[in-house]
């Protein structure tokens, strides 16, 4: 409550609506703003402003941000320019989704693999989703012992047991996944 | 001969008599018998060897028709700056004896995409030419230039000598053509191709070297994108004895790297390729030792490629940095931290190229201890506007207080002051190209609010020895008013988003009496503007202005009047759309002494 009745007190003082940098007529009023939407309201007028000083531009310099884009402009020559960014866009933005099965389940999930940093990480995601138990991986043995294997597609057309390669590798060749009763799987596991 | 210097009819420095004063005369005025002239010529032939500078040879061509002539027939180095302003022809018939060319085409904003394709810069009329008439030529530069398979085939097989071949920013052409160039030119030394677009032609160029021991001293390809047999490669290498340049496409892995390294230790030139481990991850790589593999090449001066940096490998080049003079980075998005491990040996440094990935604090580090810094360029990671840009006038600040025999920078940014322009003007005095570029269009002084003016007037008035100038960010008639009035030396201006009406235009054309290449793009100067540099076109090697108020008829009377200047007016593919009204696209006009081209394109209007 005394809060409240400070602020009313600091805006009456300053006299801020008076102040307040607006894009309409002097004289015709908002009705229903808030003081604090005021204050608010300064501060971004003030940052347009300040950014764009050549009035005869207006259009453009509305929003900063969306400032059409110009041919050669900066002059950095295409092969620096296309370096870097389709990787940060590829990197940070996009997912990798592939398709998962589980033998038994009525029906498919997806899942993107780029959030997963490990195979551990992936696995107890799965075990997770499908509510099955995957197991250890081991070099020798594959899954052998636990009730699924995991396998996956790669970019061939195999079917390969999950966990032999690289993570990275098997990030980039991983076309879809399916986990298969370790019945079966023993066939997999081991060539 | 050159575009610049050649015409004497053109030329304002005409100095000297004239040919017809000088016949050869005894004091009694009777004409001497042609022995003298013949003992004469020989002598002035001998003398003229020493001179190799183009520009005392363009002087000393302009003495007498005696001197020209010796002159001709002892100059085997010509410099074409612009490929329309002479005839091949007229070329190969003045100079006999040529062994070296150097040829330029397209104006500099192509490569900023302002040129349309297919608008010229052809060098088949110049091969054909030389083939006939340099059948001992040895070295060829080109730049800008548009080169097909048939050239390069032809160039193969005409030039029994042939040495060297050096390509930048130039297309046309695949790896069918370094093929035909590696298997023909048995004395290949250079074959170096940078910022070049080429083609893959899916031909393995590399096995294409002569199988025995090879002449090769530099091999260059950073550029070419396309995977090389890198057993090739690796055998090329172990044959080439003097090879001590050698820079690898980003196709290249660290531990390929590390074997063409152990093959070449004599290198003095390393492009690194990728720079990180290639994609199927085998024991070789964690067990090779990459900082030895650098130890052991004791010669290494310049460093560049990093192109796909993991910069975990960074300390395997440790033991080169004592003594590196040219280092580029500026494809490795490294960061302050990791620069910072490697620019403190790095006290011999000269060149450093970077990305604004090290930010204002790498920038401080390069400042302390690269004292001998000449050559300083910053690009930008993300070349956008109107994003937080990792460096800016702090950045600028500190190198100018560190690295005080700077030459020559080009610094990308999102924000500057004038302060810190102003204190690179009075700390490195000895800038001969200041380049600029302020990201977002016409920011002012983020911390002022006023334009750039004073900062880049600082610059030309106190730099002295400035011949290359780029401006950027908020500028009035004021700042070209200070160009016009301090700029005395520049040769090369570059002017984008800037000024305020013809007058900035009007200031520099009358100001600036060493202007040779002027390239303004999106700027209100006008036909006033235009017709206040009458007096000096002839002088300069080209002038651009694009997206600007020039009127077609502002350019027709300046071509009417100048027979001598091609004017060419076109629209790029952006500018076709737009709503321009009277203003032209584009200007682009040089003298030359041709007349207007026969291969122009369609969309190439010559007025």
């Amino acid at each position: 409550m005394e809060m409240a009745r400070t602020v009313t007190c600091y805006e009456s003082d300053l006299n801020l609506k008076a102040t307040e940098l607006r894009l309409g007529l002097p004289g015709t009023d908002e009705p229903g703003k808030q003081p604090s939407a005021g204050i608010k309201s300064n501060k971004r007028a003030f940052n347009t402003v300040a950014l764009q000083p050549d009035s005869e531009k207006g259009d453009q310099h509305s929003c900063s941000a969306t400032k059409a884009q110009v041919v050669g402009w900066p002059p950095v020559q295409s092969y620096r320019k296309n370096v870097f960014q389709p990787k940060k866009v590829e990197a940070e933005t996009a997912g990798i989704y592939v398709k998962v099965s589980m033998d038994g389940a009525p029906y498919l999930r997806k899942i993107d693999i780029k959030v997963y940093k490990s195979y551990p990480d992936l696995l107890s995601a799965l075990e997770d989703m499908f509510k099955c138990t995957i197991g250890v991986y081991s070099e020798r043995e594959g899954y052998d012992g636990s009730e699924y294997a995991p396998t996956y597609e790669d970019k061939d057309g195999d079917w390969m047991l999950v966990g032999d390669v690289p993570w990275e590798m098997f990030i980039s060749s991983c076309k879809r996944l399916r986990i298969m009763k370790g019945s079966e799987a023993k066939g997999l596991g081991c060539l | 001969m050159s575009g610049e210097d050649r015409c004497s009819e053109m030329s304002e420095d005409d100095e000297g008599p004239s040919p017809s004063d000088l016949t050869n005369r005894n004091r009694n005025g009777d004409s001497c018998s042609p022995f003298p002239d013949q003992v004469l010529e020989n002598v002035l032939e001998s003398v003229l060897c020493f001179l190799t500078s183009r520009r005392d040879r363009n002087a000393a061509s302009l003495v007498c028709k005696s001197w020209y002539r010796a002159e001709a027939l002892t100059r085997s180095e010509v410099f074409i700056g612009n490929c329309y302003a002479i005839s091949p022809r007229r070329v190969t018939d003045r100079f006999r004896g040529v062994n070296s060319v150097v040829i330029k085409g397209k104006p500099r904003f192509a490569d900023f995409s302002l040129l349309p394709p297919d608008w010229g810069a052809h060098f088949t009329p110049w091969g054909t030419a030389m083939a006939d008439a340099y059948r001992a030529l040895e070295k060829l530069y080109l730049k800008r230039m548009s080169i097909t398979y048939n050239d390069l085939a032809l160039l193969a097989c005409s030039f029994p000598v042939f040495k060297e071949l050096v390509l930048v920013c130039c297309d046309g052409f695949g790896t069918s053509g370094l093929a035909v160039v590696a298997s023909q030119c048995r004395q290949l030394r250079v074959l170096d191709l940078m910022e070049s677009d080429v083609a893959d032609d899916e031909v393995d160029w590399i096995s294409c070297f002569p199988e025995n021991e090879t002449c090769l001293q530099s091999l260059i390809f950073d550029c070419v994108d396309c995977p090389i047999n890198f057993e090739a490669l690796e055998q090329l290498v172990a044959r080439s004895p003097s090879l001590r340049k050698l820079r690898l496409n980003q196709h290249i892995s660290l531990w390929q790297l590390h074997r063409l390294m152990s093959r070449a230790p004599q290198l003095t030139h390393l492009g690194t390729g990728s720079f990180s481990p290639s994609e199927v991850v085998s024991q070789n790589d964690q067990e090779l030792n990459y900082d030895s593999a650098f130890a052991a090449c004791k010669s290494l001066v310049c460093l560049s490629g990093f192109r796909e940096i993991v910069p975990d490998y960074l300390p395997a080049i440790y033991p080169v940095c004592d003594n590196l003079t040219s280092l580029n980075f500026s494809y490795a998005n490294i960061n302050d931290e990791q620069l910072k491990s490697v620019i403190r040996h790095c006290r011999k440094l000269q060149i450093f190229w970077v990305l604004d990935s090290i930010c204002d604090e790498g920038l401080q580090a390069v400042a302390a201890t690269c004292k001998d810094l000449r050559e300083l360029r910053v690009f930008p990671i993300d070349a956008r506007e109107d994003i937080e840009g990792p460096v800016s006038e702090i950045g600028l600040q500190a190198i100018s207080e560190g690295c005080r025999r700077l030459q020559s920078i080009l610094y990308f940014c999102q924000r500057m002051t004038n302060a810190a322009v102003i204190a690179m003007s009075k700390n490195c005095p000895d800038l001969v190209a200041f380049r600029l570029c302020i990201m977002g269009r016409h920011r002012p002084d983020h911390i002022t609010g006023e334009p750039m003016d004073e900062g880049f007037g600082a610059i030309v008035k106190n730099c002295k020895k400035l011949t290359r100038l780029a401006v950027s960010g908020l500028l009035t008639d004021k700042a070209f008013g200070y160009i016009g009035e301090y700029g005395k030396l520049v040769r090369t201006l570059s002017v984008a988003f800037a000024g305020d009406s013809d007058m900035g235009l009007k200031y520099v054309l009358e100001g600036c009496p060493r202007l040779q290449k002027l390239e303004i793009r999106d700027s209100p100067f006008g036909d006033l503007a235009l017709s206040s540099g009458l007096h000096h076109y002839y002088n300069m090697r080209f002038l651009w202005m694009s997206s600007c108020k020039v009127t077609r008829r502002g350019c027709e009377v300046i071509a009417r009047q100048f027979p001598r200047l091609v004017v060419e007016v076109f629209n790029s593919e952006e500018q076709e759309g737009r709503e321009t009204g009277d203003y032209i696209g584009t200007l682009y006009m040089y003298r030359s002494l041709e007349g207007p081209r026969a291969d122009a394109p369609e969309f190439v209007h010559i007025l």
